[in-house]
């Protein structure tokens, strides 16, 4: 596989790091050249670092539940930095309660994200739609 | 006896040190002005009779320099992202010993490619991409360079995929060079090699472009600017001391280095930002006692404020020292400005120098990031340059530099020992460290402890 670079970072004041080291961990095993921003990354973070690694993927996650206030203008700042072709993916638990998922799934894409994980998924499923949606 | 000559040759003193190789010891010490305009010979001459007029006539069996004569080593530094490569680029040619006059980020315009025309850089560090990262911005950029009729070298530290591509734009246009990418990834600072190749260029090139090949009539060498000597002296002092910081306050600017991993010394503190190195060097091009004391009043008119100087006092006297300056104080009331001044450079540059902590409130609680080095535990702050070695509170001027609890959040050192370098050794401690460590740690001695 041609080298690829993602940036993975946990958003907003979110400190939760163990998720955030696993996913490191499966998707450098995967091939893919990973920049992990770590933990309480902000949305300017995000799109420097996309711009200077060329990162085809930005992997969004956030378990605290207030994702969608920390999401929200994400995909503009991307745009705003002519990338917006890099693919953005969120996942975690994104909002507080349980709420059904369809609808979040569809808030976020309505933000602007390609993909949109919920609770418990498998870094194999991230792995799997990346390849996918990268061609590889 | 095995006599050693060092020289500093300055922007407007070269000075000069005789040391004994076998004890260690320091035998002569005297200055004279700098003639880099002229034939820098003359004004090392002149420091060679007064150190002979000090320890008869003798044959030096080392003779080595260090210079920062002629605007020293003048660098500009162009990356992609400005806290990313850009940030990077510039830490490197700090730690280089460079001035870096000017950094520029993202593509570079008309009008900057004017002002680096008009600066006329010694080297231009070109970053910009990981490697494997992005490669359009450090392209175009070196494009745009190419087109121009430049000085100087450029130094190409980028994204290694595009290094090839750079090469062939600038072969027959540019003198350049090309050198390991400074950010090869994002948590991963690579600079050592950029130092490397910057003091390459700077001993090929710029030693004579200078008017200081002349001077290797004298001496064996002219090894290093005079920032990277200092530099190598605070290394080797920090093995004897442990972690410490180093500040130079001088005419113009006023330079911190701290030898010291910086690592957070609270629990549950996110790091955030690019890697620090070991040895950081930071210049403050605002902060100086002569050249630059007009800012110095201004960032510190509450401080005189708060001493009962009055700013018509403190500006006549500034107005003195700006038209002579080598002027000294005279009065107590003279010594009392010139010394709050000293004060505000040191605890200016080190808030400048020093990480800070935010506080972030999350849902579990507070938080902390920290961006820089966290320097709170840094047991030594030492003391270099004219200002701070023939003032007579160097403790007092030093204590500037401490951690204040008004301002928790800058982590300046807490409660260092406070160390003088009065016999103005460090830049010969580095300099004499390449030929024979031994003894370059005997002279360590000479940077003494003081109250």
């Amino acid at each position: 596989m041609k080298e690829v670079n993602l940036v993975l970072g946990v958003i907003g004041a979110d400190v939760h790091a163990i998720g955030n080291k696993i996913l490191e961990y499966a998707l450098t095993n995967a091939g893919f050249r990973v920049h992990n921003l770590g933990v309480m990354v902000s949305q300017e973070e995000f799109v420097k670092a996309a711009l200077e690694t060329d990162a085809r993927a930005v992997l969004v996650s956030s378990l605290y539940g207030h994702g969608e206030i920390d999401c929200r203008g994400l995909k503009e700042k991307f745009i705003e930095a002519g990338l917006e072709n890099v693919l953005l993916y969120v996942g975690g638990n994104l909002v507080v309660g349980k709420q059904d998922f369809a609808e979040v799934e569809k808030k976020f894409k309505a933000m602007g994200f390609d993909r949109v994980f919920p609770p418990g998924t498998m870094p194999e499923e991230a792995i799997l739609a990346l390849k996918q949606d990268l061609g590889l | 006896m095995a006599l050693g000559l060092f020289l500093d040759i300055g922007s407007t003193y070269t000075k000069g040190r005789v040391v004994d190789l076998k004890t260690g010891q320091l035998l002569a010490s005297a200055k004279a002005y700098t003639t880099v305009e002229t034939d820098v010979t003359i004004g090392i001459n002149d420091c060679l009779l007064e150190l002979s007029r000090q320890v008869g006539k003798q044959e030096y069996k080392l003779k080595l320099a260090s210079s920062s004569a002629a605007g020293g080593l003048r660098m500009a530094a162009v990356g992609l992202v400005k806290d990313l490569t850009t940030e990077a680029a510039k830490k490197a040619a700090l730690t280089a010993g460079a001035r870096v006059e000017k950094t520029y980020s993202y593509e570079l315009t008309p009008e900057d490619l004017d002002e680096l025309l008009a600066l006329n850089p010694d080297i231009i560090l070109l970053a910009g991409g990981t490697d494997g990262g992005n490669k359009k911005y450090i392209v175009e950029n070196a494009k745009k360079l190419s087109r121009l009729k430049l000085k100087g070298t450029v130094l190409v530290a980028g994204n290694r995929s595009a290094a090839r591509e750079i090469a062939e734009i600038f072969a027959g246009k540019v003198d350049f060079k090309i050198a390991p990418n400074v950010l090869p990834d994002l948590n991963n600072l690579n600079i050592e090699p950029v130092q490397k190749i910057i003091r390459e260029i700077f001993l090929e090139k710029i030693v004579e472009a200078k008017g200081l090949k002349k001077a290797e009539q004298i001496v064996d060498k002219v090894m290093m600017p005079t920032p990277l000597a200092v530099l190598k002296g605070a290394e080797i002092l920090a093995k004897k001391l442990g972690e410490l910081i180093l500040v130079d306050v001088g005419g113009a600017t006023t330079d911190v280095y701290s030898v010291a991993s910086g690592t957070p010394t609270l629990s549950g503190v996110s790091l955030k930002g690019l890697p620090e190195p070991y040895v950081k060097r930071t210049v403050e091009g605002d902060l100086g006692l002569r050249r630059t004391v007009k800012n110095v009043v201004e960032y510190g008119e509450k401080e005189f404020l708060a001493l009962g100087i009055s700013m018509e006092e403190v500006n006549s006297y500034v107005a003195k020292i700006s038209q002579i300056p080598t002027y000294l104080p005279k009065t107590s009331g003279e010594w009392e400005i010139e010394i709050a001044l000293a004060r505000i450079c040191v605890k200016t540059a080190m808030n400048r120098h020093a990480g800070r902590l935010e506080e972030v409130w999350t849902p579990s609680g507070k938080s902390y990031i920290q961006y820089g080095k966290d320097l709170t535990a840094v047991p030594v702050l030492v003391g270099t340059g004219g200002p701070l070695v023939y003032t007579r509170e160097p403790a007092g001027i030093l204590a500037a530099g401490t951690y204040e609890e008004s301002i928790p959040s800058i982590l300046k050192p807490k409660n260092p020992r406070f160390y003088l370098d009065t016999s103005y050794l460090l830049f010969a401690i580095g300099l004499l460290a390449e030929e024979d460590m031994d003894t370059s740690i005997k002279l360590l001695d000479f940077i003494e402890e003081i109250s």
